[in-house]
């Protein structure tokens, strides 16, 4: 063990925390983005080698081997998952970083029980990490369709929840008390079971404020697990885990608050709400849905003066988005003005329809954010939805709706609207949709790319 | 001891202002590839999954650490790749009208 390898280490850790900073503040700005994951890549990669330096690390040949089995995994996965199904992936290893963080805690706890501090952030620790994990695989297996979307509640939710996380925490602290590590089991069981439960009542729509909270979770609990480690023998790891874990917990909070004001709802509600468990009573639908034929829905687009295309997740199950280029292509090319509105949650996530249209090829002065398109829908034509539901759901704007004071898409406003569905079933939320039952909407059934298709073909021939 | 700990806590609060100040103004846009971009940095628990390995003496903690690296390696990579592919398709973007 020589100080200079020490001092060498150090610094690569102090330069790999400055990288973070700089990358994070680089992805918050569309021309930097890309060179801000180059940084944080490089310095990930720096400190990951550095530790392999550590003086007095033993293991060398199992820690060889998690990093190979781990990162190739995670990279195999990475690499071939489809772009629609990105909102889960990032759940994923989200909660593997959880994972990584409540097992770190556990060899703490079990090497130094005796040591209060140590042991108590490590508590903490497991505790934040064990419910991201868990919570994050269920937040994955909805999401992936592997488990019922809407939420799943039972009586006496909150109490049995609160039960389950206090005898959790109760065995941790005892087990730090006593100094008896028997106490350990029960308490990661218990964590586990909780961040299950916690998810469980939270429906698909939610799950994008769900998982960027998970998120900054994961970097609260990292963070603590540096706390534990900055005693230690490889101490300076620890300091460069706080500064991370805390940089991720606190843009991760502004992130998930971010996030759930888009859809006009607090954290509080998002988590513990059921938001959708509950069907409105009382209310009957005036009115029919309205189908219409792909060639009588392509003339009167090909005639309007301006289309606004309203994409939701519809779009991005069905790979639909290459259509719609094509569809907006020759709309253009018929002198129809044509621009996307794009509501701040459609998809799985903010950001998400962006991207999946940026992959088609549509340049982004044709994406119009909820607040720059919505007035522009009473002097539009046409406004056709694809694969949207509770975005454009007038029902937001009625007292007593379960959508009620979320910002929608105007989209009711323009003089026609078409909507592409797969079926007549209900949206994300579980809500009927009063737009598909209004005078000037027309319902074109099937799945999105199909009959983007066919509304292709038909302007192709018109 | 404490000495240390409370060194982390000064570091931990500067840290907390800069994570809020760096993402402040971020457009709607950018939500998905920042929480992805955060996911990953927080892989940085990578480096604390090595280091209880690393110090892991009986069965038990080598398993346990074993299971920290294996988890926080999958962090590092998949959150890499996944931010990197995401971001990826903004650069196309560019070439304006250019088709996919």
């Amino acid at each position: 063990m020589t100080a200079g390898v020490g001092t060498v280490i150090d610094a690569v850790y102090v330069v790999a925390v400055l990288a973070f900073i700089l990358g994070l503040k680089a992805m918050s700005s569309p021309e930097t983005a890309r060179r801000g994951i180059a940084y944080a890549g490089a310095a990930m990669l720096a400190a990951v080698v550095a530790t392999f330096f550590s003086p007095g690390l033993s293991n060398f040949a199992l820690i060889a081997l998690g990093v190979i089995v781990g990162g190739g995994i995670g990279w195999y996965w990475a690499r071939v998952v489809k772009m629609t199904a990105m909102p889960q992936m990032v759940a994923v290893f989200n909660g593997m970083g959880g994972g990584a963080a409540a097992a770190i805690a556990g060899v703490v706890l079990l090497s130094s029980l005796s040591n209060p501090a140590d042991a108590g952030l490590s508590v903490a620790g497991a505790v934040i990490g064990s419910i991201s994990i868990a919570g994050s695989v269920v937040a994955f297996l909805k999401l992936q369709g592997w488990m019922r979307q809407r939420p799943i509640v039972y009586p006496a939710r909150q109490p049995i929840n609160l039960t389950v996380l206090g005898v959790g925490v109760a065995f941790g602290v005892y087990a730090v008390v006593r100094v008896d590590t028997l106490f350990l089991l029960p308490f990661f069981v218990l964590l586990l079971v909780y961040g299950v439960l916690l998810t469980l009542p939270i429906g698909g729509a939610d799950m994008p404020v769900v998982i960027s909270l998970f998120n900054a979770l994961t970097g609260i609990a990292v963070a603590l697990d540096g706390f534990a480690l900055v005693n230690g023998p490889l101490g300076d790891a620890g300091y460069a885990m706080v500064i991370a874990g805390v940089l991720v917990g606190a843009a991760g909070s502004l992130l998930t608050i971010l996030m759930a004001r888009a859809m006009n709802r607090s954290i509080g509600n998002v988590v513990f709400g059921a938001f959708g468990a509950v069907e409105e009573t009382g209310v009957t639908m005036q009115g029919s849905m309205k189908p219409i034929e792909p060639d009588d829905a392509a003339v009167l687009m090909a005639y309007a003066n301006q289309v606004i295309i309203a994409p939701g997740y519809g779009m991005a199950v069905a790979q639909a988005q290459q259509k719609v280029k094509e569809l907006a292509d020759l709309l253009e090319a018929k002198g129809v003005a044509v621009k996307f509105a794009i509501h701040p949650v459609a998809g799985r996530m903010p950001g998400h329809m962006n991207v999946l249209l940026a992959e088609a090829g549509i340049s982004y002065d044709k994406l119009f954010d909820r607040d720059e398109i919505n007035p522009e829908f009473a002097t539009t034509d046409v406004v056709l939805v694809i694969g949207a539901n509770d975005v454009v759901n007038p029902a937001a704007r009625r007292v007593g709706s379960p959508l009620q004071g979320m910002p929608i898409l105007d989209v009711d406003q323009a003089k026609n609207v078409l909507v592409i569905k797969r079926g007549q079933g209900k949206g994300f939320a579980g809500i009927e949709n009063d737009l598909f039952y209004k005078e000037n909407c027309r319902m074109l059934y099937g799945d999105a790319q199909q009959v983007v298709g066919k509304l292709v073909q038909a302007l192709k021939r018109s | 001891m404490a000495a240390d700990l409370w060194t982390a806590l000064f570091i931990a609060i500067l840290a907390a202002f800069t994570g809020y100040e760096v993402i402040g103004r971020v457009p709607v846009l950018l939500h998905t590839p920042l929480m992805s971009g955060s996911n990953f940095i927080h892989g940085i628990v990578l480096v604390g999954a090595i280091v209880a390995l690393g110090i892991a003496t009986t069965p038990l903690e080598q398993a346990i650490g074993l299971v920290a690296v294996v988890m926080g390696a999958m962090n590092v990579t998949g959150g890499y790749v996944v931010t990197e592919r995401i971001l990826a398709m903004f650069d196309r973007s560019k070439k304006k009208g250019g088709s996919a």
